[in-house]
């Protein structure tokens, strides 16, 4: 499908809200505002026809001013094409409206999201831990948490270089 | 006479007509000569343990080719591999299914020290969750080794007290990982 399609009536439907279209990689990628997320992957999977989710994941760019990020990855099987949709968040209200009101698939992404980034899915059926243990008190791959384990008593840091 | 000697006795008093020993070596050496392991394989350590099992390493003339997958009719527990966090309490109920005497093998660097798993998702040892009497360290540990810690682990229950399991101090440190 047609890139500058995509991008027209996109563009033509949610006009503002649409922050960015990206053309440079090989994945056609679309900004918008969370506000308007799960009304974009609704359009783009009823008009579009990009009947597939192939992948709904987390992201932290901490240098940027909305650090938290989820990334949206859609398939059109009929055309074999694919398109990328990604929406930010601030760190202090990391809160995105659901996806499963759209694809039931997103259900066990979404929980995997909130388990490694601490991302709020409003009206989530079930959003607790899914691959961590339940007594984990933060949010793993967030950049500000070291990759080492905290809790360890038997490693002197001095013979590791920190 | 057999060419074979195939254990030799304690030690004791022997003379024409009778052989006086304590009762815990008898005991002693019968368990040690058919301990019952019970393999609980999560990652490479378990494929060292499949080539100790066969017939180049053969852990088998140690009396110990009577693999138990059952925990109530185990007597060692050999945990090799990496256990995640969320797999410790796992590793804690198999051993807390286990009957007295019980005795716990950390094979390979993940189960005695996490190994190079320095992450938020894996136990850092199984000491962590159960008490541990041999660990055989190595990335994974070759056949050999496994074979040296069993040994090791035959010389514990060769010399084992028989009131061991019902002194105060093993109480504590059961009490310490929390079972009964």
């Amino acid at each position: 499908m047609e890139r500058l399609l995509i991008q027209n009536s996109l563009q033509e439907k949610f006009m503002d809200a649409i922050i960015s279209f990206d053309d440079s990689s090989d994945i056609f990628t679309v900004t918008v505002k969370k506000q308007v997320i799960v009304d974009v992957i609704l359009f783009i999977k009823e008009e579009l026809g990009f009947q597939f989710l192939t992948d709904l994941c987390g992201i932290h760019y901490p240098d940027q001013e909305f650090q938290l990020g989820v990334v949206y990855h859609l398939h059109n099987l009929p055309l074999n094409t694919r398109i990328r949709v990604k929406t930010f968040t601030s760190l202090a209200e990391p809160e995105i409206d659901t996806l499963t009101t759209v694809f039931s698939g997103a259900n066990w992404m979404e929980r995997e999201t909130y388990d490694f980034f601490g991302i709020i899915f409003t009206n989530h059926p079930n959003l607790i831990r899914i691959l961590n243990v339940e007594y984990l008190d933060y949010f793993p791959m967030r950049k500000e948490y070291p990759l080492e384990d905290q809790t360890r008593t038997d490693k002197d840091d001095r013979f590791f270089g920190r | 006479m057999s060419q074979y000697n195939i254990v030799d006795p304690p030690e004791g008093y022997s003379a024409p007509g009778f052989f006086a020993t304590t009762l815990d070596r008898v005991v002693g050496l019968a368990r040690k000569n058919s301990i019952w392991p019970l393999p609980f394989a999560t990652s490479c350590c378990g494929i060292e343990f499949m080539a100790t099992m066969g017939a180049n390493y053969d852990l088998a003339r140690f009396g110990a080719e009577r693999m138990s997958f059952s925990p109530r009719q185990a007597d060692l527990l050999m945990v090799m591999g990496t256990i995640a966090k969320k797999m410790g309490p796992i590793v804690n109920q198999v051993y807390e299914q286990m009957a007295e005497p019980r005795w716990v093998m950390a094979v390979g660097a993940c189960a005695s020290s996490g190994g190079i798993f320095d992450t938020y998702s894996v136990l850092q040892g199984i000491d962590k969750v159960v008490p541990v009497d041999v660990y055989v360290p190595g990335c994974p540990p070759r056949p050999e080794q496994i074979i040296d810690g069993f040994m090791k682990i035959q010389e514990l229950v060769g010399s084992e007290s028989l009131r061991r399991r019902y002194s105060p101090e093993y109480r504590v440190l059961l009490e310490k990982y929390g079972i009964k």
